[in-house]
């Protein structure tokens, strides 16, 4: 059972990586993505262009680099907006669980849960426009009720333990005691799911651009970089690969780390483990 | 039959058992004795050949002239419930909530190829009215039955195939005293007519006392010693055996130091819980959890609550902490109404230990903040070297070392965490403790110290102690009065000596005698005084 820290640190490894690059791009990348050198379109990797350019000449790691920005932005985003609104949702239904308050914010979440999100998020931004905020919006909605439902989980069997018990003989109320005693001890839980939402933010912001409605032009984002390279997919098909790779090991990336928290930080596995 | 021979154990290299040798002869009764941590278990699970990771065996484990160690996991499979059975204490967990009694019964016979799953449950049908559960048929899940139902399906599984020997790990432990009588007669009854041998593992004195015919008495993974019962009980050749009986008949020095001024007086409470959710709207009929309880308490008073599981009594004290409000009756502690609205400065004044030194503390905070948590409730908490102080106070209060309040919860045992959680309610001051079955998840010597501790501040502090436990011999030793509760009513109350010396109501002799005993002509003696 040696694979699980391995996994975690290959995780760790990965999604560090591309966040060092996207931080890095910040400042710094081999070439300008808003300039189109035509002269030098559809060139092979050589010394100048390492990854080689697009059919407008700009450089495909530029691209890259540019594009895990705007990747990582908008699933931290809609993570957090999950995270924010969720959460306080999730503790407020377990504090009250059984009341009608509990009912109204499950049955609401189950109402979210039941449209499938990436259509929905398409009618989002078919309806207000195609961009990157909308597109955060409509990922950040659909993560709502999964805090919430992680929250509530994590938090219900808390609140039968007696130092729960023993705050109420404290004279603290449902909100102090869900802020000091059922938060802490649910964050690895938290943890563990936003790792995993912020790689499915990933994916869903990729198809979104696939298809057009997420970050707009001259916005590189590695959904659109696939779709403009996949018509030329048999002639340069490295153009459509290099995206598709970077998305690939992203995902893998954070999923590999949600993994490996959830067992590192979960003592029932960590115990099973020796 | 059984023949363990110069066992030793260690996990990941943890030296966990010694030299431990004992034998169990054909229809025996072994009993096991030992408390949390001796290493019982771990006898027994080696027995099994169901030892953790990272075990470390040596010595001999042998049935019938062969050695289990030699055996491959295969052959132990088929040895285990074919000739060895297992029961455990919680027999909640050890059931399977999705599948139904009949089919668990069955399981052990097709798993062996002993029968067909149609022969099987014909079987089942046999074992579980062998265990009196004729009454209840095979589609029953284990949440339609009662904890001692649910043990009688466990031991019905456990001796679908005739085993050679039954292993019982603290099967009654997690039982209430009625309940245990009967499991306890039962297991009696199997051994005697179903030619089997039993190892009866529990930390009950009383109740290997009664049942086995030879018993070993276990500390720090050793067999300190062992023999034939009634000759272990009367010699009690081991200083740590001595000690142990001593523990379990301890009687705390108790001080009379009450007075007439009534502090917590409760009349006709009522407590109903809505009944489950049939739908959005619509509920099934309303639970009365305690109906119609009424009782004082005085100054420096100690007040039992004595009741088996389900009969209200933490209902009661949730009501009496402020915690739940009541539907009929009043509560009223120092002359002001008591409620979930109460004010914070009557709520500082009745504080309460639980029973589980694990669940009362949260793991992440330090013990100075969990001590200081009931600060809360002043309008004026104490603040930086004062609260430090108070905290140190408390904790020297119940003989802990105020370098403690550095550290975690998870850094004290539990005799330790039930001190810490005194502590706790001790630090506003309080006149009235609620204890919550404070003693009964603690082994004999850590409750007895326990039992002194609480005597002890009762007498320096003129605390009054509302008492709750299901436990009779504890609440004997350490209550003035007593209150027996059934299904949410009391149904006799009085001098706690008037109680147990001359019970009136049926149901508090039935309680009564259920009870395991030590033999009379052991308690009380020389012995006792020796610790």
């Amino acid at each position: 059972m040696t694979r699980l820290p391995k996994a975690l640190w290959i995780g760790a490894i990965l999604s560090a990586v591309f966040l060092a690059i996207a931080l890095l791009s910040l400042i710094w990348t081999p070439h300008d993505v808003e300039t189109l050198t035509i002269a030098d379109r559809l060139q092979p990797a050589s010394a100048t262009y390492l990854l080689g350019t697009d059919q407008f000449g700009r450089d495909t790691l530029s691209m890259l680099m540019v594009g895990s920005q705007t990747s990582i932005a908008v699933a931290v985003v809609a993570v957090g907006i999950g995270v924010a609104v969720g959460v306080p949702l999730g503790l407020a239904a377990a504090a009250s669980r059984g009341s009608l308050l509990d009912e109204v914010i499950m049955r609401g979440n189950d109402l979210i849960f039941a449209f499938p999100s990436l259509v929905i998020a398409i009618l989002i931004t078919a309806r207000y426009g195609p961009s990157a905020t909308n597109a955060i919006l409509a990922i950040g909605i659909f993560n709502i009720p999964v805090f919430a439902r992680v929250a509530r989980g994590g938090a219900l069997p808390l609140w039968t333990l007696d130092y729960i018990l023993a705050a109420r003989t404290a004279g603290k109320g449902a909100v102090r005691i869900s802020a000091e005693h059922i938060l802490p001890n649910i964050l690895n839980l938290l943890i563990v799911q936003a790792t995993i939402q912020f790689s499915l933010g990933i994916l869903a912001e990729a198809a979104l651009s696939y298809v057009g409605l997420g970050a707009q032009p001259p916005t590189p984002s590695w959904g659109r970089t696939l779709a403009e390279a996949q018509t030329m997919i048999y002639t340069h098909p490295m153009l459509a690969v290099l995206p598709g790779l970077a998305i690939v090991l992203m995902v893998l990336g954070l999923n590999l780390l949600g993994d490996g928290l959830r067992d590192a930080l979960d003592p029932r596995l960590r115990r099973a483990r020796t | 039959m059984i023949e363990i021979s110069n066992l030793d154990l260690a996990i990941h290299g943890q030296p966990i058992l010694r030299d431990v040798s004992l034998s169990i002869g054909e229809q025996e009764i072994f009993g096991l004795v030992g408390e949390s941590g001796s290493g019982k278990s771990m006898t027994a699970l080696a027995l099994m050949g169901l030892l953790p990771g990272g075990a470390d065996v040596s010595g001999r484990l042998a049935l019938d002239g062969t050695d289990l160690r030699n055996l491959s996991e295969a052959e132990m499979c088929a040895l285990r419930g074919n000739d060895i059975g297992m029961i455990f204490q919680e027999p909640m967990t050890a059931l399977n909530p999705v599948q139904t009694i009949g089919d668990q019964v069955a399981e052990t016979l097709t798993i062996h190829g002993k029968a067909s799953r149609q022969d099987a449950l014909v079987i089942a049908r046999d074992r579980l009215d062998r265990v009196g559960l004729g009454h209840l048929p095979l589609d029953r899940y284990p949440h339609q039955l009662s904890g001692g139902q649910r043990q009688r399906v466990c031991i019905a599984a456990a001796i679908a195939l005739h085993p050679r020997l039954l292993i019982a790990d603290e099967p009654t432990t997690a039982l209430d005293v009625t309940t245990q009588a009967q499991i306890l007669d039962l297991l009696k009854e199997l051994v005697a007519e179903e030619n089997m041998s039993l190892l009866l593992i529990t930390h009950d004195l009383a109740v290997v006392s009664d049942m086995a015919d030879r018993i070993a008495v276990m500390q720090l993974g050793q067999i300190v010693e062992q023999g034939l019962t009634h000759q272990v009980l009367e010699e009690q050749a081991h200083p740590y055996t001595r000690a142990l009986f001593a523990a379990s008949e301890h009687q705390p020095e108790r001080t009379d130091g009450q007075d007439d001024d009534v502090l917590l007086d409760v009349r006709d409470v009522q407590r109903t819980y809505p009944g489950a959710r049939r739908g959005v709207f619509s509920r099934g009929e309303p639970h009365v959890a305690v109906n119609g309880v009424s009782f004082q308490l005085k100054r420096g008073e100690s007040l039992g609550l004595v009741g088996e599981s389900g009969c209200g009594k933490s209902t009661l004290a949730r009501a009496i902490l402020g915690l739940e409000p009541v539907q009929a009756g009043s509560i009223t502690a120092f002359g002001k109404p008591v409620g979930p609205d109460m004010p914070n400065a009557l709520r500082s004044g009745i504080q309460v230990v639980f029973q589980d030194p694990y669940g009362s503390f949260n793991p992440r905070w330090r013990v100075e903040r969990l001590i200081a948590e009931p600060f809360h409730l002043m309008s004026r908490p104490p603040q930086g070297a004062d609260r430090t102080d108070r905290v140190a106070d408390a904790l020297k209060a119940v003989h802990l070392s105020p370098d403690d309040m550095h550290k975690y919860p998870h850094e004290f045992s539990g005799g330790q965490r039930q001190r810490i959680a005194i502590a706790r309610a001790l630090i506003t001051r309080p006149d009235i403790i609620v204890l919550d079955e404070a003693v009964s998840a603690l082994d004999v010597s850590v409750r007895a110290r326990i039992l002194d501790l609480l005597s002890e501040l009762q007498t320096n502090l003129t605390l009054s102690y509302l008492f709750i436990s299901h436990d009779l011999s504890v609440v004997r030793t350490i209550t003035d009065r007593v209150l027996v509760m059934q299904t949410g009513k009391v149904v006799e109350a009085g001098d706690t000596e008037q109680v147990f010396t001359d019970p009136q109501h049926p149901y508090t002799q039935a309680l009564l005698a259920a009870a395991p005993k030590l033999p009379e002509t052991l308690s009380g003696g020389s012995h006792a005084t020796l610790v």
